[in-house]
């Protein structure tokens, strides 16, 4: 992976939210409890999520909303599509979904010539400069405000001003578009419900205004009951930007007079994950972006260097899970640190996953350097051999290896004698 | 009967830091530990199994655990090479033999801290440090309370560099940030790695401390070829009392 060009500023950027993560989270006494819950909940829900499924589904209808199932992305693009032709739509106003960007629905409309307009400010501002999100949750903070200015055509950089700027044009699509597209941050099995999370109320304007909502979500968005969401939103918003919660949490129940909600339920390959036990916890994830800002590669490469649409640790694994050959390089960009698995609110075990996708990786792909490896096992599996290496290693001239490990460091020098021979020296002397 | 100690030192202890290794031995035997050292030690086997090489790995596990299944103890001065014993043998040996392998191998300092329970030390270092808290030690072996967490704060290295007479413990900015060693990753991404080393060397010239110390030489050689200015030494030379030696 490449140094993101301004690796300090970048890396500064995501560690203000880190930190700003870490006071919010240690401003609850009950903070390690709540991470426990959750992922209990979680674990329960996945070994139950049939019977969820069903009893959300079941109780939904029952709201008066309309449920479809999407095998794959494929699926879950051609039912959106359906539901718009149904409709005449021609123009959408669409609030953050990762789901949809995983199903590459923006692309896959267009092509069919609808107008779809991302309204979360930094997703239109990504949108706007034909990018991807390089962040979950904060999908330009690739961009340095100048950068915005330029996205905008503006001279100014006042990030007030450039937000003033985004509000008014956004404002024009929110009232001229036929349908809203959402995300879903949890769905309620006992109560057919669900709830969407941001920031800036868009979701909130953009589904009050058009008669048509169209939600998307993962099959792993389950909760069993509105009780346990509390645990959830204490968790995302805080672990997301340290917020106390999101600004709006919405609850869709059902719709209102005259408008219909369309909730699609996706599996495209979230299914396969159930039973497999080294992987499974990535389905606990919430989707709340702490494992980025936390991760040191992460914050000095920025989101795009990743080869999956879901950047970072859980999204290398993710992506690892989708197609391993095609994504799977991307679990090696980790040293392994941990930080990932000790911030995460559900509390996956990030960085074992990393580690244990590099033996699926290596099982199908073979490499180059493959050949090192099999050299250095034929000496460290057989002690004489590894004796007789750092011998011959030890009179190798300093000048022979000394640029060996890469640009910008300088190998370390060997002891005159090892550990092995003093301590054959100190048997010999007694 | 006093208990027998199987020194474990990986190789880039014995062929660049002996003098750690012989640190480990010093403080051990100082405490009356009756210590070997099995001759015919290579490697855990963690740059394998990192990489992926699972079947290596398992091989290697399997002669690490025969090597030193006759011993109370396995002691090493590395986090990271007992932390792949500890949490990654669990996938490479059978059950019964993890359990063995796992509950009786220690990185130094917690061996210290945990079984011999050290409370006091004749051992002086009129020197300020700061410690860099090694990644796998940290989070995977416990060492300390990560800052990720929102648990009371403890570290047992820094607890018994307190003993020490005359040290002074200074922080550190982001103390408990990967090095950017990571093994094998250091080749693989060596321009990132670098970056993450050079960030680490800047915050330790920022604490002001004279001595980058910490319990994983594995990070301390990588920040060494950034930089070999920096002066560095394992937390366990300065409690054997032979830092000053090595200075």
């Amino acid at each position: 992976m490449k140094l993101f060009s301004d690796a300090n500023w970048h890396n500064q950027a995501l560690w203000f939210v880190r930190q700003k993560r870490d006071s919010a989270s240690k401003s609850l006494d009950e903070w390690e409890a709540l991470r426990e819950v959750a992922s209990n909940i979680k674990a329960h829900t996945m070994s139950y999520l049939d019977r969820y499924l069903q009893e959300f589904e079941k109780r939904a209808i029952a709201n008066g909303i309309k449920v479809h199932w999407a095998l794959d992305d494929k699926e879950h693009n051609q039912i959106v599509e359906k539901i718009l032709k149904s409709k005449g739509a021609k123009k959408v106003v669409k609030s953050k979904s990762m789901l949809t960007e995983e199903c590459g629905l923006n692309p896959f409309l267009e092509e069919r010539g609808y107008e779809i307009v991302d309204t979360d400010l930094g997703e239109r501002i990504v949108q706007l400069n034909k990018q991807k999100p390089s962040h979950i949750v904060l999908p330009a903070i690739h961009l340095k405000k100048e950068e915005v200015a330029g996205v905008f055509n503006e001279q100014s950089s006042d990030p007030t001003y450039l937000t003033q700027v985004a509000r008014g044009q956004l404002r024009e699509h929110f009232l001229s578009a036929d349908v809203a597209i959402t995300g879903v941050n949890f769905a309620i099995a006992s109560e057919g419900a669900f709830v969407v999370c941001t920031n800036e109320g868009n979701a909130d304007i953009a589904t009050s205004l058009c008669q048509t909502h169209i939600a998307s979500m993962g099959i792993e968005k389950l909760i069993p009951k509105l009780e346990h969401l509390g645990v959830f939103t204490r968790l995302l918003a805080r672990s997301a930007t340290g917020q106390a919660i999101t600004t709006y949490t919405s609850h869709f129940k059902r719709p209102s007079k005259g408008k219909e909600i369309h909730l699609i339920i996706v599996d495209n390959g979230r299914s396969n994950l159930l039973g497999q036990e080294k992987f499974e916890e990535a389905l606990k994830c919430i989707r709340c972006g702490a494992c980025m800002n936390s991760c040191p590669v992460f914050r000095r490469v920025g989101g795009h260097e990743y080869s999956y649409v879901i950047p970072g640790p859980i999204g290398a694994n993710l992506g690892a899970s989708r197609d391993v050959v095609k994504y799977g390089k991307d679990v090696f960009a980790s040293t392994l640190c941990g930080s990932c698995t000790n911030v995460c609110p559900v509390k996956i075990n990030l960085h074992e996953q990393l580690l244990a996708y590099r033996g699926e990786y290596k099982a199908v792909v073979k490499e180059s350097k493959d050949k090192f490896y099999k050299f250095a096992y034929k000496i460290l599996s057989n002690p004489k051999l590894y004796q007789l290496s750092i011998k011959l290693a030890k009179y190798m001239p300093y000048s022979f290896y000394k640029n060996a490990w890469g640009k910008g460091r300088k190998a370390p020098k060997f002891a005159k004698r090892s550990f092995r021979e003093i301590w054959e020296g100190l048997i010999i002397d007694n | 009967m006093s208990k027998k100690i199987a020194l474990f030192i990986p190789c880039f202890i014995d062929t660049i830091y002996p003098k750690v290794g012989l640190a480990t031995l010093k403080i051990l035997q100082d405490l009356g530990f009756e210590v070997e050292y099995p001759k015919a030690q290579t490697c855990c086997g963690q740059p394998f199994f990192n990489s992926g090489f699972r079947d290596e790995a398992k091989n290697l596990a399997y002669k690490f655990y025969s090597i030193f299944k006759d011993f109370d103890y396995i002691v090493a001065p590395s986090a990271s090479c007992i932390a792949m014993v500890r949490v990654n043998y669990k996938e490479l040996l059978e059950p019964k033999e993890y359990e063995e392998m796992a509950s009786k191998s220690y990185e130094i300092c917690e061996f210290l801290y945990d079984v011999v329970k050290l409370d006091s030390l004749d051992v002086s270092f009129a020197h300020s440090v700061a410690l860099h808290k090694s990644c796998h030690g940290l989070r995977e072996l416990e060492l300390g309370v990560s800052s990720e967490l929102a648990l009371p704060y403890n570290n047992k290295v820094e607890k018994l560099l307190s003993l020490v007479d005359g040290l002074t413990l200074l922080p550190m900015l982001n103390a408990d940030e990967c090095c950017g060693f990571g093994g094998t990753f250091s080749v693989n991404e060596n321009e990132l790695s670098v970056k993450m080393g050079q960030d680490k060397l800047q915050h330790f010239r920022d604490s002001g401390a004279e001595y980058l110390v910490g319990y994983d030489n594995s990070c301390m050689m990588h920040l060494a070829s950034i930089d070999k200015s920096v002066k560095m030494l394992h937390v366990v030379e300065i409690l054997a009392g032979v830092a000053d030696e090595t200075i």
